[in-house]
């Protein structure tokens, strides 16, 4: 069994490449790539049927627009309705490079904000091809009649955004998500009332079906009534989100989930970069045990607000009875260029060491000072409720605290997934007819997302990226009909059916909750903000050993046939139990810091992520060892043709 | 392949739950123009019995000689009585509509800014109907005669609100009048798509006027007449 | 702080539901409304009892997930998201009355969770504005005036949790409807559909079984997201318009 592994943890397989993108200068590829697949013939479209999982910016958007081409959409979501799912929640707003402020801006400039903000782990192709469409898709949002943000002239106004330096985020106050998805979710009903798609709510796909190597259906169960339910089709598609959760507490909705694109990958899809996670550091901190989940607030806030802890241990004073010398504004200390304004990967990790040093404040010493009794001072409080009155109000409603007279505290927290199944330039996986779209794929964003970028990758890849690239896989369809009986059909029925035996039939004694919790703390200690050999061996030992437990001690109450949501959430973090193991093995074996990925081991003198580009300018692409088989690891080489590849600096 | 919104089959927008608001609100509209004047001339009264009897003389005069004798108040009765029927049947459709929207009570419901008047429309307007009856009854076709029969209005009049339980009758009426009327009006305003911000609070604050003016000027002949003030 | 709680057990549709009472000690003042059932069914499932259902997503108030009637009132004391209301909301010893909402187009699932389906099937009527992908014109062709872009923004902010049928003693979807119906019809992008769309989502809104408006005025006054009452004006303005013939095309 250990013959040939590496850290006693994975083995090396051959390395994969992406074969979709055309050998042509990198502005010419996308619309080569377009002409150069196949198309499928408008009367052909309605003959061929393509599954949609969730039902988010991208998932909502692919539906759509392929309704509207023609095929026959099937979409499922495990949230009663499709505008609810997780991409809603999105404060800050949507990037596109229209240049409409006249600042430098252009396609090239967003591709390469958007690869040096990835720390140089991402794929030239796929991010010029997203700054590309990036304007199409405000084209199509305002077309949609999404209520963007506009100067008394009429026209859209811009904001700029964390890690650039032009003007180019599109908003909708602090609910762009919400604005975008409804009007993605809009376009999908539309599509609804025409007959081009179908929804099914509170459904969750557990299982994909595999038939001769092509992705063609999936397991579902409806939440509602239990029953097991076989979906075939001649694509499917995934477009379930990130897996944040899997560190319990995150700013992500509580159903979000893994299961998808871990069954997935358990059928034979590649998971690339599983350890790329991102911690935005302004959330509010948690207040008890029983916390649930965190709650983001804007990044914004850090242009006004200072960001400091007491110079002593323990200080448990009153903030405002702390003087001035004694306060340490460490990141206006550290880093005078950028000061407050450092990107988030920076400022998440300034806040942990603090904090490590003691010097944290509030409960458990976990939070610093975000503080606006300055910025009061200076714009006068009419000014600062202006501009950030809704998020004050949020941030006393949760902790019952005025911050208008005392400071905010905020902490890090897990926010955003970069990695994801891996998906090549069509967005296809590594299974033929499984394509992955939004944060559930691992394409655009590297090691690091800039602000804002998440939105327009959602859109990018679901109104004009897949219903292009689609076709060329459809081009050769539809496909012989699966009977029902098919043993993959079959086997897949089965395995889901004893799954979910085996989660009721356990009745032990620990609830899933706390398994849930037990896992996060694991993952947030160990694979969390920064990251250390031993810690990460330590951290796969405890994992395991809790998976262990939870199959022998979890305790599943009601039954099969009805809504159980104890039994959802049983089955999700069983999921998150194996993929918490890989993202450790993907952290341990990336022996460099880059982006959201902080090695100990590997900082500079100042204590700032050191990459390793000789060694690590690869997208890690692991396989699923199966069973109690380690995991393989494929390595896509990165080339970098038309940025340079360079240290971040942001002193 | 998409189909657009106006390709669907849908019935007259009249027919819509809107559609059944828009004929209550108008039919309401026309009542509060009746009762107004109805009210003006019922404050003759205080004018003496030659006013009092002149006006009512007047009405039946109307339009003469386009219109024959009464003939102003024949139109007005019909439009009046189909505007009752229309308000009614409305009415009856979607309290039976809202009653079927929810079958199941709350055990605890609390409502947060509701007016009293506003929650018992149904109910008002039910205690006016009965009323309205009551009202036609006595003074329209002399069916119910209290104090006496006289040939003058006027004096029919005196005669029935000198009896202390007429006047009782006539204030529980008007009191489930002027409630209808404060939130009918501003209802009506809204349901036509006349409110906005700005004018929700002016027009609530009018609605009340509006109906404490029509509750005071029907009650002032008869509680005058009670205590002696008019004979 | 020592709360008692009656919370609504239903185990679906079919069955008929009661109130089922739960004394619980130790909440504290931080804890979500959410965190404090979380806790609960954490308790329920430790005594072997089935934990109760709710609706919940997001626990940010914009999902629209969640929402329960809290002693009478739909999200509770506060004009928020049940999930955004916190326990410092009630007093040590409060008895707390949790009801699912209570409407025939909103049947109940399970417990306090209800089917909102009829929300959805609302707005393929014809919530949106008929342009396929890819067919949209440059965004800055057409300028918006702020005032109505802001105005469509506001309308826009519902969530769609139905706190407004909850609340509304005809069980109505006036306010849910009206937001949409204002949102696409103060911009320019929604004025061909404008006629057609409000008789289109309110014959809709008839047909799941909903009440009738009556200018009662609660919905408004629960909605977390601040939809205004002036929407359903907006929507009764549309309709009446629509009704001369030369608007509907």
């Amino acid at each position: 069994m250990t013959d040939g592994l590496i850290d006693g943890l994975y083995r090396e397989g051959e390395p994969i490449a992406d074969t979709k993108a055309p050998g042509v200068p990198l502005a010419e590829r996308w619309s080569t790539r377009v002409f150069g697949g196949h198309l499928v013939s408008p009367n052909n479209r309605r003959k061929l049927k393509i599954i949609v999982i969730g039902t988010g910016l991208a998932g909502a958007s692919a539906g759509a627009t392929l309704g509207e081409a023609g095929y026959q959409v099937t979409s499922f979501f495990f949230q009663d309705s499709p505008r609810r799912a997780h991409s809603i929640a999105a404060q800050g707003g949507i990037n596109a490079s229209k240049n409409y402020r006249n600042d430098g801006d252009s396609t090239h400039r967003l591709f390469y904000d958007t690869v040096k903000g990835g720390d140089f782990r991402s794929r030239e192709s796929n991010v010029y091809r997203l700054a590309e469409v990036s304007g199409n898709i405000i084209d199509q949002c305002v077309a949609q009649g999404i209520p963007f943000a506009r100067e008394y002239g009429g026209l859209l106004d811009n904001r700029s955004f964390g890690g650039v330096q032009v003007s180019r985020t599109f908003y909708a106050r602090g609910q762009t998500g919400q604005q975008l998805l409804l009007g993605a979710y809009q376009a999908l009903e539309r599509q609804v009332a025409a007959g081009t798609v179908t929804t099914h709510n509170r459904h969750e796909m557990l299982e994909l079906v595999v038939v001769d190597g092509r992705a063609r259906g999936v397991i579902v169960r409806d939440l509602v009534t239990g029953e097991i339910e076989t979906h075939l089709a001649d694509a499917v598609v995934l477009a379930s989100g990130g897996y944040s959760n899997v560190f319990y507490l995150s700013t992500n909705a509580m159903g979000c989930n893994v299961t998808a694109s871990w069954r997935a990958h358990r059928q034979g899809a590649l998971f690339a970069n599983p350890c790329f996670t991102q911690i935005h550091p302004t959330c509010i901190p948690v207040s008890g045990e029983y916390q649930s989940k965190l709650t983001l607030m804007s990044e914004s806030l850090r242009n006004d607000g200072r960001i400091w802890v007491p110079v002593a241990q323990g200080d448990t004073r009153d903030p405002r009875d702390i003087p001035a010398d004694e306060r340490d504004y460490y990141l206006e200390r550290a880093y005078p260029a950028f000061g407050n304004l450092v990107p988030r990967d920076i400022a998440s990790r300034a806040a942990k060491r603090v904090c490590d040093e003691g010097r944290g404040v509030g409960p458990g010493g976990l939070g610093v000072y975000l503080d606006f009794a300055d910025a009061i001072a200076r714009l006068g409080r009419d000014a600062v409720v202006a501009k950030y009155g809704n998020l004050f109000d949020m941030y006393r409603q949760i902790t019952g605290e005025d911050p208008y007279q005392v400071p905010m505290r905020i902490y890090p927290a897990v926010h955003y997934t970069m990695g994801g199944l891996w998906v090549d330039y069509d967005l296809q996986s590594t299974i033929p007819g499984l394509f992955v779209v939004g944060e559930a794929n691992f394409s655009d964003h590297g090691a690091n997302r800039l602000g804002a970028s998440a939105l327009m990758q959602g859109l990018a890849d679901g109104y004009f990226v897949l219903p292009n690239t689609i076709n060329d896989y459809l081009s050769a369809g539809p496909f012989d009909t699966v009977p029902a009986d098919h043993p993959a059909v079959v086997e897949a029925v089965t395995s889901v059916q004893d799954r979910i035996q085996a989660l009721l039939g356990t009745r032990g004694t620990r609830s899933v909750d706390s398994f849930h919790k037990e896992l996060g703390q694991i993952m947030w200690e160990h694979c969390g903000m920064e990251r250390t050999e031993d810690g990460l061996l330590e951290g796969i030992e405890k994992i395991r050993a809790l998976r262990r437990e939870f199959w022998a001690d979890v305790r599943v109450l009601g039954e099969a046939g009805e809504l159980n949501q104890a039994l959802e959430r049983a089955g999700r973090v069983a999921d998150f139990l194996e993929l918490g193991e890989l993202m450790c093995i993907d952290a341990l074996h990336r022996r460099e810091s880059c982006g959201g990925h902080f090695r100990a081991e590997s900082q500079t003198e100042d204590g700032e992520a050191l990459r390793n580009d000789d060694e690590f300018a690869y997208v890690a692409a692991w396989q699923w060892g199966g069973g109690d088989g380690a995991p393989v690891l494929h390595k896509e080489a990165l080339h970098y043709e038309n940025i340079e590849l360079k240290q971040r600096s942001y002193k | 392949m998409a189909i657009a919104t106006q390709d669907r089959k849908t019935r007259p927008a009249g027919r819509t739950s809107v559609g059944l608001k828009v004929v209550m609100a108008t039919t309401g509209v026309l009542f509060l123009l009746f009762l107004l004047a109805h009210s003006y001339g019922n404050l003759k009264a205080f004018a003496g019995q030659a006013a009092y009897d002149g006006y009512a003389e007047h009405l039946r005069t109307l339009g003469e000689p386009i219109l024959p004798r009464s003939g102003f108040l024949w139109i007005m009765g019909v439009v009046l009585i189909v505007s009752v029927v229309l308000h009614v049947w409305a009415a009856v459709v979607l309290w039976q509509r809202a009653h079927r929207a929810r079958s199941t009570p709350y055990v605890a419901f609390k409502p947060v800014q509701a007016t009293l008047s506003s929650r018992t429309m149904r109910w008002g307007g039910l205690t006016i109907l009965l009323f309205v009856i009551f009202h036609l009854l006595q003074f329209t076709t002399g069916t119910i005669q209290v104090g006496g029969s006289f040939d003058s209005p006027y004096q029919r009049l005196v005669a029935a609100f000198q009896v202390w339980y007429v006047v009782l009758v006539y204030a529980l009426a008007m009191l489930a009048l002027g409630m209808h009327l404060r939130h009918g009006i501003w209802s009506a305003v809204q349901t036509l798509g006349w409110s906005t911000r700005s004018r929700e609070v002016p027009i609530k604050r009018t609605a009340l006027v509006v109906a404490l003016v029509i509750v005071v000027g029907f009650l002032a002949p008869p509680v005058a007449i009670l205590f002696g003030l008019v004979k | 702080m020592k709360i008692t709680l009656k919370i609504w057990r239903q185990k679906n549709a079919e069955n008929p539901g009661r109130l089922v009472t739960y004394e619980r000690d130790g909440v504290s003042a931080d804890m979500s409304f959410l965190e404090m059932l979380d806790v609960l069914n954490e308790d329920l499932t430790a005594k072997g009892e089935e934990p109760v259902a709710f609706d919940h997503d997001c626990r940010e108030g914009i999902c629209g997930s969640c929402g329960v009637v809290i002693d009478g009132v739909a999200h509770g004391p506060q004009r928020t998201t049940t999930c955004q209301l916190h326990m410092r909301s009630f007093a040590d010893g409060d008895t707390i009355t949790v009801e699912p909402w209570r409407a025939d187009p909103f049947p109940v699932i399970k417990d306090l969770v209800v089917n909102r389906g009829a929300f959805d099937r609302i707005i393929a009527a014809g919530g949106f504005v008929s342009v396929n992908t890819g067919a949209a014109p440059e965004a800055h062709a057409t300028p918006v005036p702020k005032v109505d872009a802001d105005r469509a923004f506001e309308a826009a902010a519902c969530i769609g949790c139905g706190a407004c049928v909850a609340a509304c003693p005809n069980a109505s979807a006036m306010l849910f409807t009206a937001a949409k119906i204002t949102h696409l019809g103060a911009l320019p992008q929604g004025q061909p559909e404008r006629a057609a769309r409000v008789v289109s989502m309110l014959d809709q809104q008839d047909a799941e079984g909903f009440g009738g408006c009556t200018n009662i005025g609660e919905c408004a006054a629960v909605c977390p997201a601040g939809v205004p009452l002036e929407t359903i004006s907006q929507l009764n303005f549309d309709l009446r318009r629509s009704m001369t013939p030369s608007r509907r095309h």
